[in-house]
């Protein structure tokens, strides 16, 4: 087994989940709250990583962060290197591609709220950032718990963008994934049957940890 | 200035019939108002425009010194601002929080002794003494009510304002709650306004008392007058009762109360510890007229008396009878016609002891 490719994964989905949490926060309570009308534009953004192939959203994070486009070249300023074929590199595409298994949980938390306790809470002194934070967030933690363990999963198991935006470098962007794909590329099924049953049990294993501890609601589609 | 509450706002939600209401009236410090009126009056609309949690389209909304609203002048003062305790129908206890939690939620700006103090002095003043650490989910109706009640005080709001504060709760509750709620209001000595479509909790726990209906403010005026005297027809009809008189309750016995008004005596049906200083409370519809002479029905109550006013109500007509104080009975056209009742007529009106309904009068 690919000790160093399942250090790699492990290290990229923890740092998505953790980045996602932060992220996926404010965007998943403007979701959740916002009156606006043409909410249901960014909500279909949101969404997109759900139906692209992930070789397409590789494909244009890929141009997006290349030498020739003026975020790439911004970053190889700052940095010195540049963002494709690196760990970052590989962060940023994990964090959008896992982008709508964490806000539609916490954004499905967060309108599970019953409206009146926010009210409460208001007429009680509390701004909204504080009643964010000693209420909706308390009240939405299974929710918070749904989104970082789902991204966390998904990451583990992606292979179209990290091959589109990582490529395969050893020890820095080689996933457990492209392992796989590698080992049966030259016929080794033996080491790939290992790494592939792996996958499958951590899967699993954190499947059964979401469903366990939330079993009123399989949150990565809001049910209204 | 003097001290008021000034609420004037036009509200409007798609399909529903639009709210246009205004009111003023002096707060002093446990002036409680009472807003009644059907479900759908818009009542609980004008409650929450008042909290900041509703935005009338159009108006203002002035309290003291202090203007909430002014859409003219573009000023929304939030519900953050406006230091007041707000309950709402289904009290919406924070479930994460035990009851001292949630009683000192909005404690915030106090230091940690101070607010321990202060939860401890509401704990004791609402009896929640024991429950401190028990969840919302733990306790009776009857106690959730005297958390959020406690929690709605505790950071020494200006205004109160209480939505259906009783309504959640099951009928002898509720008749026990009214009359502590009354104690704690004017204990608290703080202005409330409180939602209600409940004639008997108006009476017991009212100052003032603005009627609504369709959006409207039909009158306004002290609960007895309101009921005993209605502005008009609409009126009538949204408070239902139209004897409201005081009496005395001078013995109760198997189950019965015998009641003094003026130098009658009624029979009513004794429900619960009842002072002795009452309002006797009697529907119009209950109340039956009959020529004097006729044979005497199984009812309890029988009062002869003259007829004192008449007014039309379409197919219905409400008859005012004078007999000792006067008593309101809605009967129909044709039995008026029959009856052949007008000024001055003598007539016998009767009623069920169980249509006598007495509420304590502090």
């Amino acid at each position: 087994m690919n000790w160093i490719a399942i250090w790699v994964t492990f290290k990229l989905a923890s740092l998505t989940a953790a980045s996602l949490l932060i992220i996926g926060l404010p965007i998943a309570y403007w979701l959740a709250y916002s009156t606006w009308r043409w909410k249901f534009v960014v909500e279909s953004i949101v969404a997109l990583p759900l139906v692209l192939p992930p070789t397409v959203l590789g494909f244009y994070i890929l141009v997006a962060i290349g030498p020739h486009s003026p975020v790439g070249r911004f970053y190889t300023d700052l940095v010195g290197h540049p963002l494709p074929f690196t760990f970052e590199g590989l962060l940023l595409a994990s964090i959008l591609y896992s982008l709508p298994f964490a806000v539609q949980p916490f954004a499905t938390a967060f309108e599970q709220v019953d409206r009146r306790l926010i009210e409460a809470s208001w007429t009680l002194g509390l701004s909204k950032v504080k009643t964010f934070f000693k209420l909706i967030l308390p009240l939405s933690m299974a929710g918070l718990i749904t989104g970082a363990v789902l991204s966390f999963a998904h990451t583990l198991g992606e292979f179209g963008v990290v091959l589109m935006v990582g490529g395969n470098i050893e020890g820095v962007t080689r996933t457990v994934s492209i392992d796989i794909y590698d080992e049966v590329q030259a016929l080794n099924y033996a080491g790939a049957a290992k790494t592939a049953a792996f996958l499958l049990v951590i899967s699993y294993l954190v499947l059964l940890l979401v469903y366990a501890m939330n079993r009123k609601v399989w949150a990565v589609w809001p049910q209204k | 200035m003097a001290a008021e509450i000034i609420v004037d706002v036009t509200k409007t939600f798609p399909g529903r019939t639009s709210i246009r209401a205004s009111f003023r009236y002096p707060v002093e410090s446990s002036t409680v108002l009472i807003l009644f009126g059907p479900s759908g009056s818009g009542k609980t609309t004008i409650l929450r425009s008042v909290a900041g949690l509703e935005w009338p389209e159009e108006g203002t909304i002035q309290f003291v010194s202090r203007t909430w609203l002014d859409t003219a002048s573009r000023i929304t003062v939030p519900p953050q601002d406006r230091h007041i305790g707000y309950m709402a129908q289904d009290y919406a206890l924070f479930p994460n929080y035990s009851v001292a939690g949630n009683i000192a939620y909005g404690l915030g700006d106090l230091t940690p002794a101070g607010r321990t103090a202060r939860v401890q002095e509401m704990v004791e003043l609402f009896h929640l003494t024991g429950l401190e650490d028990a969840r919302p989910r733990e306790l009776s109706g009857g106690q959730q009510q005297r958390v959020a009640l406690a929690r709605a005080v505790a950071p020494r709001p200006q205004l109160l304002l209480l939505d259906e504060p009783l309504s959640a709760l099951d009928a002898p509750t509720r008749a026990q709650l009214r009359g502590e709620l009354r104690g704690l209001l004017k204990q608290l000595s703080l202005p409330s306004i409180i939602v209600t479509h409940d004639w008997a909790e108006a009476l017991t726990l009212g100052d003032v008392m603005a009627v609504m209906h369709e959006g409207t403010i039909l009158q306004v005026g002290t609960p007895q007058e309101v009921f005993s005297r209605p502005a008009n027809a609409d009126v009538a009809r949204v408070v239902g009762v139209e004897t409201v008189v005081q009496g005395t309750l001078v013995d109760v016995r198997e189950g019965l109360a015998t009641v003094r008004v003026g130098d009658m005596s009624l029979t009513a049906v004794a429900a619960g510890n009842i002072s002795s200083d009452v309002f006797v409370c009697i529907r119009a519809e209950d109340v039956t007229l009959e020529p004097i002479g006729a044979g005497l029905t199984s009812a309890r109550n029988h009062l002869q008396g003259t007829v004192g006013a008449v007014a039309s109500l379409g197919a219905l007509a409400r008859v005012t009878i004078d007999c000792g104080f006067p008593l309101v009975a809605v009967i129909t056209r044709s039995a008026l016609t029959e009856l052949g009742l007008t000024i001055g007529t003598a007539v016998r009106a009767s009623f069920k002891a169980g249509s006598v309904h007495l509420i304590p009068r502090r």
